[in-house]
């Protein structure tokens, strides 16, 4: 591909700055890097690693306490040093941003019709009808349909998907030389990821804007970028081409990096393994509104009509994208939520079980969160925190006996013991989600629900997590729900895999059979999804 | 949203019964009556009152009769100014009540959401910390301080304003007791206005007007102020209930004849009709405020949907 070397934006020994109550963060410490017209560039780097800074500094995004030094210059001007009304003239007309939260990211008091209209009137001077005009291109261009009825709409009334088209439709509606596209798909389902790439990569065909992509997905770097940065602590440590980077990465980091990606696979338990946990026609109606003046309320079927069965030494991975209700079957079958069906622990039926039947066997039945950072009490020391379930369920314990019990569960999960007396936030999120598995492994468990237990964390983090896991299950011979919506961890780690929509179960099988030779079409898309963003992986 | 409003105001009228059932019950709940005053009457008048006024009957038939009345809109006679019904007491004050409370709330609103919108567009700068010092002083310091300093300065000393009185609702009778209403009122909204309009400035979509090159104009009027009202509108509408049903103090110290001062005097006199006809009206008022809040926050706010 014939692409003109000019550089149109070269950032230079950028500095970004925080004051904050605990003194001065450097966050970005003298960077250089520069985006030749047309070219995708991406900067990867882990959280914390500066790269969304470097580019808040350069739009002037930088939160009130935020200070960049140094000179962004686009076309000859330093952005750095231009007036609030010349920066207006650029920004959102010659260099603009899509954002990783695409929730949140439009008003949710106007219709999008009006927010599409607005930069178009802004910068352009159109009248309403010729922006209205333009905006329902706009909407075309980025393929929403029914575009006519969209206009009318509120963000609310969209999906994910949609309202990130709708961001890149605002984004592109002048038609921009530089696109920054800051985690664009990260928040996404994959294959609505897959979907807002695709199009991203036509509309640079088609209009021709350089684009930045900040990531940490080294899938979409390797798919779409012509140039990478990678970034660590603030400074940049290896840049070149994106076959370059990949073939022969020349950074010990970039290497871990590149390496991240969780391999291996699990071998299924014998047949003759015990089956611990047996959900049948397994149900949770959800009954949302409803009253005595209101009428009869809505009832929303979460899960519908599932069963599995889950031996021991086993990983079923229950995988769909979000609403599916994995998360609801997951609570559902360790009884934190009323259902109907039939649910048999180890010998005990506890379809019926209520909270007191329950308790003895909570124990065995453990659970772990997505959330590292709220799942842990900030006001409990990490020793408090592993050791309270040993309260209830061995109350017999002294207080040195248990102390005794956190050190060993530390020690298994990885952590310094020494640390059992700090608390949760000085604590990393791989830390905290290692802390949360001490805490279900303390009880000695048979199974335990992990629920997206990676997904929060950094790529080199969640392969440690995995492995962690991996071992703690050969070690105590566990078996594991994983609810996941990433295939890849999924796949490492699962050797049953149950594929869920909309409650039901769409498809299931042995990992390698659903990864190998999807049977239904919905497992293809996601897999296909999967697949294309991580087609790049090196071994 | 029509049978939004119409189920609201059907559920209003048990709320209120409620109301007026405890509010019947307490206030004879507490010892004396409407004619044991510290210079007795004799026995002989106060048997012959108490039988007037139907005082002697059982409680529960007293209790009926007051609702059928209530019914008939006949909110009975005043025992202590025997002159006047319950009903010609508030159709007097009230008018006067409202013009000074509807005043001093859109006064408070105006005034104080300009100053919360400065201070925060000036965060943790001088603009702010000016703001917000003043609202401070203003929310701490009582209105039976503030009334008088304004008598004194704008009446006595300067001539100004007229120190008090009602004078048939002329314009300058009615500075003093608004202000007086409207600055603590300020005071909480504009501090209320900063913290919303600080968080709203912070949101997500925010930043995307930014990066867009949206005028300051556009992003902090349009965007971020609108978002910012909401918890505005929350508090206006309660707010509004105590301010337009009058205020004790003010009344007493500017000498304005409106229905706040009923309030203490009828519980203090156990004039159990006049205490009853408060409780009544400031209660339709904090009914109808809320509800026209939810109305409000249906406008202000498409995700806010009722049927």
């Amino acid at each position: 591909m014939e692409k003109p070397a000019e550089p149109i934006l070269s950032v230079k020994d950028l500095h970004v700055r925080f004051r904050t109550l605990d003194g001065e963060v450097h966050a970005v410490k003298g960077i250089n890097l520069h985006v030749n017209a047309g070219e995708t560039v991406a900067i990867v780097g882990e959280s914390g690693s500066g790269k969304s800074q470097t580019m808040m500094a350069a739009m002037k995004l930088l939160a009130s306490n935020g200070e960049a030094t140094g000179s962004v210059d686009y076309r000859g001007r330093n952005l750095l040093a231009l007036t609030k009304s010349e920066l207006n003239a650029v920004r959102g007309r010659k260099i603009t941003m899509i954002f990783q939260e695409p929730m949140t990211s439009l008003d949710p008091l106007y219709t999008i019709g009006n927010q599409l209209m607005e930069p178009i009137r802004r910068h352009r001077r159109l009248s309403a009808a010729e922006a209205r005009k333009e905006a329902l291109r706009l909407l075309e261009l980025v393929k929403i349909p029914d575009p006519e009825r969209r206009m009318r709409s509120y963000p609310y009334e969209m999906s994910g998907g949609q309202r990130q088209r709708v961001m890149i439709a605002m984004a592109l509606a002048n038609n921009p030389d530089i696109l920054i596209a800051d985690e664009p798909t990260t928040a996404l389902d994959v294959t609505v990821q897959a979907q807002i790439l695709e199009l991203l990569a036509e509309l640079q065909r088609t209009l021709g804007m350089a684009i930045v992509f900040i990531t940490h997905d080294l899938g979409i770097v390797r798919r779409f970028a012509d140039r990478v940065y990678v970034m660590r602590y603030g400074e940049i440590v290896e840049e070149g081409s994106t076959e370059a980077l990949f073939s022969a990465p020349k950074e010990a980091y970039t290497k871990m990096l590149l390496a991240a990606e969780p391999t291996g696979r699990k071998a299924p338990p014998p047949d003759t393994a015990p089956i611990l946990l047996d959900g049948r026609n397994v149900e949770v109606v959800f009954r949302i509104g409803g009253g005595l003046l209101a009428g009869p309320p809505l009832l929303l079927r979460a899960v519908d009509c599932i069963s599995l069965a889950l031996r021991k030494g086993q990983t079923i991975g229950i995988v769909g994208e979000s609403g599916s209700g994995k998360s609801t079957l997951g609570r559902a079958l360790l009884r934190l939520l009323p259902s109907e069906g039939a649910i048999r622990f180890d010998t005990h039926d506890i379809s019926k079980a209520d909270r007191e039947q329950m308790r003895p066997l909570r124990r065995e039945m453990q659970l772990v969160f997505q959330d590292p950072f709220g799942s842990l009490s900030p006001r409990m020391t990490i020793g408090q925190v592993i050791t309270e379930g040993l309260l209830v369920h061995e109350p017999g314990l002294s207080a040195k006996e248990r102390d005794r019990r956190a050190v060993e569960a530390l020690n298994e999960v990885g952590l310094d013991p020494a640390m059992r007396n700090r608390y949760a936030h000085e604590f990393s999120g791989g830390q905290r989600q290692r802390i949360a598995i001490a805490r279900a492994m303390i009880l000695k468990p048979k199974v335990v629900v992990l629920d997206e237990p990676t997904s929060a964390l950094d790529r080199s983090v969640q392969k440690q997590i995995v492995d962690l896991l991996r071992k703690l299950q050969a070690d105590h011979e566990l078996s594991y729900l994983f609810i996941s919506h990433d295939l890849a961890v999924v796949r490492a780690m699962a050797d049953y895999i149950i594929v869920m929509k909309q409650g039901k179960i769409v498809e299931e099988g042995p990992t390698e059979e659903i990864f190998d030779n999807p049977r239904e079409v919905y497992t293809q898309t996601l897999m296909a999804a999967a697949i294309d963003v991580t087609r790049f992986r090196v071994a | 949203m029509l049978l939004y409003v119409i189920r609201r105001l059907l559920t209003a009228i048990p709320t209120l019964f409620v109301i007026v059932t405890l509010a019947f019950f307490l206030i004879r709940v507490a010892p004396g009556g409407p004619f044991n005053q510290e210079r007795g009457l004799s026995p002989e008048i106060r048997a012959n009152l108490e039988a007037q006024f139907g005082l002697n009957d059982p409680l529960w038939l007293q209790y009926f009769n007051y609702l059928k009345n209530l019914l008939h809109g006949n909110f009975g006679p005043s025992y202590n100014l025997p002159d006047f019904t319950v009903g010609e007491l508030f159709a007097k004050g009230l008018p006067i009540s409202i013009q000074i409370g509807a005043a001093a709330l859109i006064l408070a609103v105006l005034v104080g959401s300009t100053l919360g919108i400065i201070a925060a567009l000036n965060q943790n700068r001088i603009g702010d910390y000016a703001v917000i010092a003043t609202a401070t002083a203003g929310s701490t310091i009582p209105t039976f301080v503030i009334a008088p300093v304004i008598q004194l300065l704008f009446g006595l000393t300067w001539h100004l304003l007229p120190i008090g009185g009602w004078n048939d609702g002329a314009f300058l009778n009615k500075i003093g007791p608004v202000l007086t209403l409207a600055l603590p009122q300020i005071a909480i909204v504009a501090r209320l206005m900063r913290g919303s309009m600080i968080e709203s400035l912070r949101s997500h979509h925010i930043r995307t007007a930014r990066a867009l090159g949206l005028s300051g104009w556009s992003v902090v009027v349009k965007h971020a102020l609108r978002g910012a009202m909401l918890p505005i509108i929350s508090y206006a509408g309660p707010a509004a209930a105590a301010l337009l049903t009058g205020s004790i103090i003010v009344e007493t110290i500017f000498a304005i004849p409106g229905v706040g001062r009923y309030f203490v005097d009828a519980a203090l006199n156990r004039d159990y009709t006049l205490v009853m006809g408060t409780v009544v009206v400031i209660a339709i008022f904090t009914i109808l405020f809320n509800l026209i809040v939810d109305i409000l926050y249906a406008f202000a706010d498409p995700r806010v949907r009722y049927d």
